[in-house]
């Protein structure tokens, strides 16, 4: 029984957790939406006023906001589409029978632990590079043609890399989760005469189900804010063809220093994440009750 | 019993396995095997794969000419000084919400998950301007405090899983022996807590240490941990490869270590607990 002494000391060790947390939360928050009605730039100083909903209607109706929303929809839909359609059998082929699993299993997980500047570099510079890159000169040996990743397909390198970071931990989610099926369940099927095929559609699938969106949700909330990777490779660029929302705040934060327009954009994308965050805590706050 | 592997599908699926595990590490084995090379041989085609003059100059080299030492030191103090500050403030919070929940715990908890929600660049803009006016643009204790918010929840949560999991009986009959909470936390609690205290530092240390949002926008070089070194090898030092990859191994080794021992913890920890 929790006497009410205990009830007490429990609310005073919350307290500074929630305390921060919430302060954490408010005052930036505050403060964004404060700046993004105010006509305020870093570069001309002394000039704030107040200017009602300007900036959202500027910043939404610039053609890089359109352009930016694209990319990080099509930046987000890929690389989930990808890990998933990737991990799926990945982790499939580790809950096989290996040898060595264990090494396996470590090299499938070690671009997850590698920091995002680091892998954006080595895939722009030793892979990616249109004449001294890797990928270049496999081309070379099939006599094609090597391609110009950032330049041609700069969305498409920025997807690859991303990918590349985030595989592993859609594969490691997913194996975790095939690691707690049932094996009789599977075998009763076997024994049933179930083809491979339709014990992975009837009974494996559905427990990934579960993984599936948990791995869609975590990953979005991060990949919608995806920043270091386009920073060092393409800064954005050529043109606004790699720029994702992220980066585009980010640019008329500190590139354009124009703090108005750049925290109407913030909200945008905290209004964007809200949605996410919505279905997310849903999920996990019906396991919490399990 | 356990399905029959025949010889056959073992020898498939481990070949098949190592195939796809070896493509997905490769980049990492091109990077270390890059930063062994002459900054020639890095850039040659064909690229020489293991029969090159291997040579360990481009370490030297890494730390003669931009003082590798202090990033890695700016890393060590940010991640560290974060995680061991978000714990202190984690831990009575978790064990608060875990040992004596109110009706109210699980909304505070899924609040808390929320926080993490909000996407950095949606407060960039003030936090920026707020370190800018007290001076702590470029400095590491604002790093700290940053980071350390950031992961806050995270390790409220994975500390709340795991405090959850120690069995109440046992505090009821440290209780009954009339044992004060003070001593229930130090003697009975403390070494059960021991391996998930452990795990969530680890996770906590990782995510601080590969941080590449705030890193790259609120330090330049004084405070600059690893992620903003590396990423000052974009350009025009993107042209030495071989030290580019000397610099970027000797960034991600420890923390590849450190990853590869916590892979359990990993998926429970950034699942929040919805997967184990």
């Amino acid at each position: 029984m929790a006497t009410r002494q205990t009830q007490t000391l429990a609310r005073s060790l919350l307290t500074p957790a929630v305390g921060l947390l919430f302060i954490w939360m408010i005052v930036p928050l505050a403060l964004t939406i404060y700046f993004s009605t105010l006509h305020y730039s870093l570069l001309d100083p002394g000039s704030e006023s107040f200017i009602g909903l300007e900036n959202f209607r500027y910043f939404l109706t610039d053609p890089a906001f359109l352009a930016s929303l694209q990319n990080t929809l099509v930046l987000v839909g890929s690389v989930l589409a990808l890990t998933i359609l990737l991990g799926i059998p990945l982790a499939l082929l580790m809950d096989q029978p290996v040898i060595g699993r264990n090494f396996v299993r470590l090299m499938v997980i070690a671009p997850f632990f590698v920091m995002p500047t680091v892998s954006a570099l080595v895939w722009k510079n030793l892979l990616m590079h249109p004449v001294s890159g890797l990928f270049a000169w496999l081309a070379s040996l099939f006599h094609l043609t090597p391609i110009d990743w950032f330049n041609d397909l700069p969305l498409f390198a920025v997807i690859l890399i991303v990918t590349w970071q985030w595989l592993p931990f859609a594969t490691l989610i997913l194996l975790t989760a095939l690691q707690s099926l049932d094996e009789e369940q599977k075998e009763a099927a076997e024994m049933d005469g179930a083809s491979a095929v339709s014990t992975f559609i009837y009974i494996t699938l559905p427990h990934l189900a579960r993984p599936i969106t948990v791995v869609i949700l975590i990953e979005t909330i991060f990949l919608l804010t995806v920043f270091a990777e386009i920073y060092v490779t393409t800064g954005g660029g050529p043109g606004l063809s790699t720029t994702n929302i992220a980066f585009l705040i980010y640019s008329q934060a500190l590139i354009q220093f124009d703090v108005g327009s750049a925290s109407a954009g913030g909200l945008v994308a905290v209004v964007i994440a809200n949605v996410v965050a919505f279905f997310l805590v849903r999920i996990v706050g019906r396991n919490l009750e399990a | 019993m356990a399905r029959m592997a025949t010889t056959r599908r073992v020898v498939i699926s481990t070949a098949v396995a190592w195939l796809f595990g070896f493509l997905i590490f490769f980049p990492i084995l091109w990077m270390v095997l890059a930063s062994f090379k002459t900054e020639l041989e890095a850039f040659a085609i064909p690229p020489s794969f293991l029969f090159f003059h291997w040579t360990t100059e481009n370490y030297a080299t890494v730390q003669e000419r931009s003082d590798y030492f202090h990033h890695a030191m700016n890393s060590v103090i940010i991640a560290g000084g974060s995680t061991l500050i978000a714990l202190l403030i984690a831990i009575p919070a978790a064990w608060s919400m875990a040992f004596s929940p109110t009706k109210r715990t699980k909304d505070i908890l899924l609040w808390m998950l929320s926080t993490k929600m909000m996407p950095p660049v949606g407060v960039l803009v003030p936090i920026y301007l707020i370190y800018k006016t007290f001076g702590l643009l470029d400095s590491r204790i604002g790093l700290v405090f940053i980071l350390c918010l950031g992961n806050l929840p995270i390790v409220i949560w994975m500390l709340f899983t795991y405090f959850k999991e120690i069995p109440r009986d046992i505090l009821e009959a440290a209780r009954m022996d009339g044992a004060t909470i003070g001593r229930e936390l130090v003697y009975v609690l403390t070494p059960m807590a021991i391996p998930g205290l452990a795990s969530t530092m680890l996770l906590n240390l990782i995510l601080a240490w590969n941080e590449a949002f705030w890193t790259l926008n609120l330090s330049t070089s004084n405070a600059a941990p690893l992620t903003t070194f590396i990423a000052s090898y974009s350009s025009p030092e993107g042209l030495f490869w071989a030290k580019l990859s000397a610099a970027s191994t000797l960034a991600i080794a420890p923390i590849l270590v450190l990853g590869w021992f916590s892979q359990k913890q990993l998926v429970r920890g950034l699942t929040f607990g919805a997967v184990k």
